[in-house]
């Protein structure tokens, strides 16, 4: 019969050069074909290796004098102090590199702190559903339904003024954004057909949501906690800017430095300007990558 | 319901594979009025048969099918009635003897995109049964696994793909595999080919006619796509608004359909032959079909029937429920007026002579009109795609 021939024959053209493969190895060949995503991901890598080897990079000790500064006249950049002295006559430079380290600490920390906080608590809800669901939901629009920043200075606030304390208010803050978002991912996966599938098979609920569910609801967290770690930066400088972060001064932190450059901003602007435009850079490069993280993981943009 | 346990249901007897009495399915949810989507639907399917599901969306056919199939929510949805399976009730079955009973049957699903895990291999999909129910070595599986391919008609090196390198057409046979896996005894497929393209489709019934054939499968196969049960049903039950109106073996139901709503349904057929076209007319049914949370009362298709205008609007079909009643040769219709439905001008219409094989054609025409296509794909099919569906094909450099 000339239909099954044909049949077969299609059949068989499946394929024949091998390419492709997971969805993952299928993002990341996007994402290194992509100019921003490059950029990005430069940028990240960048902050990351500064933050790093910032101790043997900086010309200067974190609270050497380098030079000589009266409250009227602080040097700005110059070909021997690249971002200029500080108001004690440190090095800007040096004060910047060695405040990566505190920036990326705090960020990396208080995502990890957040994601798991959130994911327990969205897996819980997505798998469980029910009154374990609606109880874990309510509770979280409560805290969403305070800003942010805010509530992270009350969290900080009231643990007292440490490093520990900017970490543990961040991961409360995202602690409700991870959990809302992997439930959601979660509940929408589990309409999915081969979720039925997999039940119909004879996979233990168990199994189905650890090896089918979870799985298929995880992208959009890898880039929700890219994008996270650039307001977790800005987060921590700004809890930072207001006096809540850590108080050793010989460890910069460059929401400090901000603070601390206000008195002089008429005289000294390049005391602002620097720290400042390391946090852009660092909230940035995460952006940027975490963007197109998230358009090389959708199935929408693949072609 | 005892109107309707006492009426005939369907040729039963100890063949008999699967048996459904009476199934109610009703959702409810807090604050709304509860949706009866499945109403007193018997039918029961003997083993090597295929018994087709026909009805609008709304109809209550795939819930039905769900419910067979034990998928149905446990949360905000009611069961009742029976569901026997090779004489083991299985609607109250729940937890782990129903995940064991489940290797006996297995389900084909409607959208081949979403039936697939994209993060799985095809080999991790088709093997993920095999797995849970400890059958066979690894290497022992990996063999099945192939075999279920060549089966199904894919080259064995799919296994190591995932699902979006393939077309649709591709993914059901992957679907179709994924069933076959565990060698069920019945497949309920819900409309296994309505996301298809149309040149595909016939591809895909005629696989499922050779594997029961081969593989001494029974099928209970769910559309709306009447061409397509035609095609593949020993017998086909019509719903409407959860409740079976019709029925009868395949034969009788396209020769004589004795409900009005086949009778418009089978009208609404597009034949392939403008001379037996051109003598037929629609019947157009009138509106939507009603909510199922609000269904009319007595005979739910009376606000929609034709008959019922016909007959002067007689008031038993707007306060008796008609019975799914055996009008002889094992071919039921729930109408009160089934008899005046015999021999009038519509039914003649819609069936007519030459008819009835010629909705059978339709599907056939649509298989050579594959075949064609597939002819046409091989000359230009070099881009190592081979997809004759419409979705582009897949560039991965």
């Amino acid at each position: 019969m000339s239909l099954s021939e044909a049949e077969a024959r299609v059949d068989t053209a499946v394929a024949t050069e091998d390419v492709g493969g997971s969805l993952l190895k299928e993002a990341w060949r996007r994402l290194r074909r992509d100019p921003v995503a490059i950029t990005g991901g430069a940028m990240v890598a960048l902050f990351v290796l500064v933050a790093v080897i910032g101790p043997w990079i900086a010309p200067y000790g974190p609270s050497d004098r380098a030079g000589a500064v009266t409250p009227t006249m602080i040097p700005g950049p110059s070909s021997q102090f690249w971002f200029g002295l500080d108001d004690l006559g440190r090095d800007e430079l040096s004060r910047v590199i060695l405040g990566a380290r505190q920036s990326l600490l705090v960020g990396v920390v208080s995502l990890v702190l957040g994601m798991i906080g959130g994911l327990t608590l969205g897996v819980l809800a997505g798998a469980l559903g029910g009154w374990v669901d609606s109880l874990i939901m309510r509770i979280i629009d409560i805290v969403l339904a305070v800003p942010g920043l805010l509530f992270a200075i009350g969290v900080a606030a009231t643990l007292g003024r440490s490093l520990q304390s900017v970490m543990i208010a961040i991961a409360v803050v995202n602690v409700p954004i991870f959990a809302r978002l992997l439930r959601g991912q979660m509940l929408s996966q589990r309409e999915a057909d081969y979720v039925a599938a997999a039940t119909s098979v004879g996979l233990r609920r168990r199994v189905v949501v650890f090896r089918h569910i979870l799985p298929n609801s995880i992208s959009p967290v890898i880039v929700q906690g890219t994008l996270t770690l650039a307001t977790a930066i800005i987060d921590a400088a700004g809890l930072a800017f207001l006096g809540l972060g850590g108080t050793d001064p010989s460890v910069p932190e460059w929401g400090r430095m901000l603070a601390d450059s206000q008195d002089y901003l008429s005289g000294a602007i390049h005391l602002a300007i620097f720290p400042g435009l390391a946090i852009v850079f660092a909230a940035l490069g995460f952006t940027l990558f975490g963007e197109r993280l998230r358009e090389a993981l959708d199935p929408k943009y693949r072609r | 319901m005892s109107a309707v346990a006492r009426t005939w249901t369907g040729r039963s007897g100890p063949t008999s594979l699967l048996e459904v009495r009476d199934l109610e399915v009703i959702f409810t949810r807090r604050g709304r009025r509860d949706v009866r989507a499945v109403d007193g639907v018997s039918f029961s399917v003997d083993a090597g048969e295929t018994v087709g599901i026909v009805g609008e969306s709304g109809s209550g056919k795939s819930i039905t099918s769900l419910a067979v199939m034990g998928l149905l929510p446990n949360r905000g949805c009611d069961v009742s009635g029976s569901i026997r399976f090779d004489g083991e009730e299985i609607a109250t079955l729940g937890g782990e003897r129903l995940r064991r009973l489940r290797k006996r049957f297995q389900m084909i699903f409607q959208d081949p995109y979403s039936s697939l895990n994209p993060r799985m291999t095809v080999a991790g999909i088709v093997g993920a049964a095999l797995e849970i129910h400890g059958i066979g070595t690894r290497r022992e599986r990996r063999e099945r696994i192939a075999e279920l391919l060549q089966l199904v008609g894919l080259p064995t090196r799919a296994a190591e793909r995932y699902p979006h390198q393939f077309s649709g057409g591709q993914r059901q046979r992957i679907g179709v595999a994924r069933a076959l896996a565990v060698d069920p005894d019945l497949i309920v497929a819900d409309e296994p080919v309505s996301a298809l393209d149309v040149s595909i489709r016939a591809q895909i019934l005629n696989l499922l006619v050779r594997l029961q054939d081969r593989l001494d499968l029974t099928y209970v196969v769910v559309s709306h796509d009447l061409a397509a049960v035609r095609r593949i049903s020993d017998t086909v039950a019509v719903m409407y608004l959860g409740r079976i109106v019709e029925l009868a073996p395949t034969v009788q139901l396209f020769r004589a359909a004795l409900h009005p709503y086949t009778v418009a349904l089978i009208s609404a057929v597009l034949i392939p032959d403008p001379a037996l076209q051109v003598g037929r007319r629609r019947i157009i049914l009138t509106g939507e079909i009603p909510s199922p949370a609000n269904p009319p009362t007595g005979c739910h298709f009376h606000t929609r029937c034709w008959l019922y205008q016909r007959l002067d609007q007689p008031e038993r079909c707007r306060t008796e429920r008609p019975p799914l009643a055996d009008r002889g040769g094992g071919h039921a219709a729930a109408c009160h007026f089934a008899e005046d439905v015999d021999g009038t001008p519509e039914q003649r219409q819609a069936m007519g002579r030459g008819v009835a094989t010629a909705v059978g054609q339709a599907t056939l025409a649509a298989a050579e009109a594959a075949a064609a296509v597939a002819t046409v794909d091989l000359d230009v099919g070099d881009d190592g795609d081979g997809d004759v569906d419409d979705d582009p094909p897949l560039t991965t450099t």
